[in-house]
């Protein structure tokens, strides 16, 4: 639908004139040029699309979103660089839920299945995505993955993002929440470096705190920016490693998790 | 690089619009990128250019629009141009502008045959 005026669906087309393309000046946009009639006497036509680049995702992800209502399932999306913890974190809390709920995962990498095995040796159902050249997942990689494995019915699905703080933040994957990592190791100003990340998350986790005695990082500052770019992101401090914070990562999870069950149907 | 999945999106709304428009070839591809909408324009060409190889699009010329970033402040509602995520609202000093406008990424139009 036109952005502008709301007319018609799909491409109202009008038989439009070459701009130029032989001379090498730049074609005009003309905006709102439907209905306009303009000089026959070319071969070619406008095609009015406005079409959004992400709406086929955004229909795979109003999808999986769907599935995940209709089973009470919490579904998370985690991002972060390469190596802020995702995976240490994950093992943790699997550990720490497996024998109180049902709980999944899907591990995005480029390559090797390194990452499910290590959730796979908690017990966990982990399945792999790896994405090639793919710098992210997609809703479309996710509901592929989501026919392929048991739900976890009323419980919590983890689906940790390919290690990357920019690509990702666009690619909704049908989740209730991002929820994104940046350990200690990385410099205070992530946030403001790749701010549609920190926006897009609800929750920041702020991981390897057991290093912050041997580190300069400013962790109030680091916080700062992210509220910067996101006043209302929940911190919290955490150490995948010494088990400081779990105890408040639990629980959100839980607070969110029965948030998701109630609107579940009965 | 996720200009690459963008720019086959793109693609895959230009062939399904050669599908249902009846078009056999593309000469001119408008694009909307807004300027907080986290694509990078010159990546995007890039990645365009090398999509559009073999298909209905091929050796089409790319035209990136790129619309300002608007936003609305959560406390004070005052809205003013913004260019990043983390500028502070030039009423009440207060963070966390709401984009309002910027953010699309849109096939505007096409110029066909
Ligand atoms: N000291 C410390 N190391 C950690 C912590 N969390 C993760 N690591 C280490 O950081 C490295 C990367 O962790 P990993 O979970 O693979 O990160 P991912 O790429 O985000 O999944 C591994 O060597 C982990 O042992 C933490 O809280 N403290
Ligand atoms: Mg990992
Ligand atoms: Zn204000």
């Amino acid at each position: 639908m036109c952005m502008s005026c709301g007319c018609g669906a799909n491409g109202v087309f009008v038989r439009g004139k070459r701009q130029s393309g032989k001379t090498g000046a730049p074609a005009r946009f003309r905006p709102h040029a439907a209905g306009t009639p303009l000089k026959d006497n070319d071969a070619t036509r406008i095609v009015r699309l406005e079409q959004d680049i992400l709406a086929k995702n955004g229909a795979y992800a109003a999808r999986n979103r769907e599935l995940f209502s209709s089973n009470g399932i919490l579904a998370l999306n985690l991002v972060s660089s390469p190596g802020s913890g995702k995976t240490a974190l994950l093992v943790r809390t699997l550990q720490a839920l497996k024998n109180t709920r049902s709980l999944a995962v899907i591990e995005g990498d480029q390559q090797t299945d390194n990452d499910a095995e290590r959730i796979r040796a908690t017990g966990i159902e982990a399945i792999q995505i790896n994405t090639g050249k793919g710098c992210h997942l997609d809703a479309e990689m996710v509901e592929r993955a989501l026919r392929q494995m048991r739900l976890p019915q009323n419980g919590i699905l983890f689906i940790e993002n390919v290690g990357n703080l920019v690509c990702p933040a666009a690619f909704d994957l049908g989740e209730a929440a991002k929820v994104a990592v940046l350990s200690a190791t990385e410099g205070e100003d992530k946030p403001l470096k790749y701010p549609d990340m920190f926006r897009a998350a609800r929750l920041l986790l702020l991981n390897k705190c057991d290093l912050l005695p041997y580190l300069v990082f400013d962790i109030a500052l680091a916080e700062s920016y992210a509220r910067r770019v996101n006043p209302d992101i929940r911190i919290i401090r955490i150490s995948a490693t010494s088990g400081e914070g779990m105890g408040e990562w639990l629980a959100w999870l839980e607070a969110h998790q029965k948030e998701s069950n109630r609107h579940a149907p009965a | 690089m996720h200009e690459m999945s963008l720019a086959e999106s793109a693609l895959q709304i230009i062939e399904d619009a050669a599908i249902n428009q009846g078009f056999t070839r593309v000469r001119t591809v408008w694009l909307e990128i807004g300027k907080l909408s986290c694509v990078e324009k010159d990546a995007m060409s890039f990645c365009f250019d090398a999509v559009i190889k073999d298909t209905v699009a091929d050796g089409a010329r790319l035209e990136i629009l790129e619309t300002a970033g608007q936003g609305r402040c959560a406390r004070c509602g005052h809205e003013m141009q913004i260019n990043t995520l983390y500028e502070a609202c030039l009423q009440c000093g207060s963070y966390g502008m709401q984009v309002v406008a910027g953010d699309a990424m849109r096939v505007k139009e096409l110029e066909v045959e």
